[in-house]
């Protein structure tokens, strides 16, 4: 067998690219369900880790069911949906696209010790990905508890750092609105914060930093308008 | 194939031994052959990346070259540089969801450099160069020598780099945080060197462990 000739090559190319398609389509397929899995499961172990419970992945799903008590959706102040698994369910991703008063996004109110908490989700843009985290706060709908960021890609030693202790520990104790007016927290230049309103960004991140500060102003405030209600 | 008459040679003879151990030094692939530089610069910022990624290219590079070394008979010579592709696409890609299924912590560590492994020249080059003319015990041991000689660059690079430019270790401080200059209290003498974060700084280091290697080495030198 000539393995030069055309009709061997164009074989051969059919025949590895039909096998490699199967092989990988199969993987897919078989895995997708583990990986929905894992990915739900980390999503509740933030959550969970906004108002400082944290617990391993596998036991995310349990300590999500005993501290989240209500999961409530929002629209333009009011609450849509008490559903759990609508608000759980919600895509960040699409939802950040609506204006800030047509914006349906989920509430999760945990309590913990006794006292409840209100836990925001965030979802903006990094340098090279997506950026996205919680916030915690306090009932009053104004102190920050805690909060915890996550990324796709950026870049590790430089943007990757908004996921450590160093950048997510500013958080606690400062606030989001003033006199019932919507603030937002801002991410300012390394060395430069101060007050209630402001955290270090990350330096040699910058543009990661704009971007979490730009996140924290687009996603809290669509919840503004519901907490001077409550 | 060649024609030439089949001995039989041990699995570990001097001549496979040779395969694990040139690529450590007389024939490293980046520090001789000046290949997957890209890599070595973009992964270095910490250590364990660089950990991770060392043994993922390990991987694709042992399973890819025994792959190709099983049907280096079968491929058309016109379209082997695809097929070469196709093999370390489809292993990267197979790899990435199973990590995502079973080890999904690691992947994440992966993320962005599991794309990176597709595009390292290293592997394409074993491929060529290698496997394709050889049997698939010898390219699992020549992947294997030459993903050594990766990791072991790539280790050096990232252990300086996350040294002086974090002050740590595999994220743990090592220089003591009371030497940290400190403003309001006017103490400390030392801060971290921030350069050694930025691509640029790899190729430096890269550059200092050639010189320091032809220094030792003096059979890599040219002759002019």
């Amino acid at each position: 067998m000539n393995v030069n000739s055309n009709a061997y090559t164009y074989t051969f190319a059919t025949v590895m690219v039909v096998l490699v398609a199967v092989l990988l389509a199969g993987a897919s397929l078989g895995l997708k369900s583990k990986q929905e899995n894992n990915v739900k499961q980390e999503k509740m172990q933030s959550i969970l880790a906004s108002v400082g419970v944290e617990v391993d992945r596998s036991e995310a799903e349990a300590a999500y069911g005993e501290v989240i008590k209500e999961v409530l959706t929002i629209k333009g102040g009011k609450v849509v949906s008490t559903d759990r698994e609508t608000g759980f369910n919600v895509d960040m991703a699409g939802a950040i696209k609506a204006e800030n008063m047509n914006r349906e996004v989920p509430l999760y109110v945990a309590n913990k010790g006794g006292e409840n908490y209100y836990i925001i989700p965030l979802r903006g843009k990094g340098l090279w990905g997506p950026v996205w985290g919680f916030v915690s706060l306090e009932s009053d709908g104004n102190t920050v508890v805690g909060a915890n960021f996550g990324h796709k890609s950026e870049t590790p030693g430089l943007g990757a750092e908004i996921t450590t202790p160093m950048f997510t520990d500013q958080f606690p104790g400062k606030k989001i609105s003033e006199a019932g007016l919507f603030q937002s927290i801002s991410v300012v230049k390394q060395g430069t914060s101060s007050g209630d309103y402001m955290v270090d960004g990350i330096s040699g991140g910058t543009i990661t930093s704009n971007g979490v500060n730009d996140m924290l102003a687009d996603c809290l405030a669509p919840y503004a308008e519901y907490f001077k209600n409550i | 194939m060649s024609t030439e008459v089949k001995t039989k040679e041990s699995l570990f003879s001097k001549k496979n031994q040779q395969l694990l151990k040139d690529p450590f030094n007389d024939n490293n692939p980046i520090t001789v052959q000046v290949l997957g530089i890209c890599s070595a610069l973009a992964i270095t910022v910490k250590l364990e990346p660089a950990i991770v990624m060392s043994l993922s290219v390990m991987f694709v590079l042992a399973a890819g070259n025994v792959i190709i070394s099983l049907i280096r008979n079968l491929i058309p010579n016109r379209i082997r540089i695809i097929v070469q592709l196709v093999v370390v696409a489809s292993l990267v890609i197979l790899v990435d969801q199973f990590l995502k299924a079973f080890a999904y912590d690691v992947s994440k560590q992966l993320s962005v450099f599991v794309g990176l492994i597709i595009t390292n020249c290293i592997i394409m080059g074993r491929f060529e160069a290698f496997a394709l003319g050889n049997g698939p015990w010898k390219a699992f041991l020549d992947g294997i020598g030459n993903s050594i000689g990766y990791g072991v660059i790539l280790i050096a690079v990232a252990f300086v780099r996350e040294l002086l430019g974090s002050g740590q270790l595999l994220g743990a401080q090592i220089i003591p945080l009371s030497w940290y200059i400190d403003m309001d209290k006017g103490t400390g003498f030392y801060a971290n060197n921030g350069f050694f974060l930025f691509p640029p700084m790899a190729l430096i280091v890269v550059g200092m462990i050639i010189w320091a290697q032809r220094a030792k080495n003096t059979k890599l030198i040219e002759e002019n």
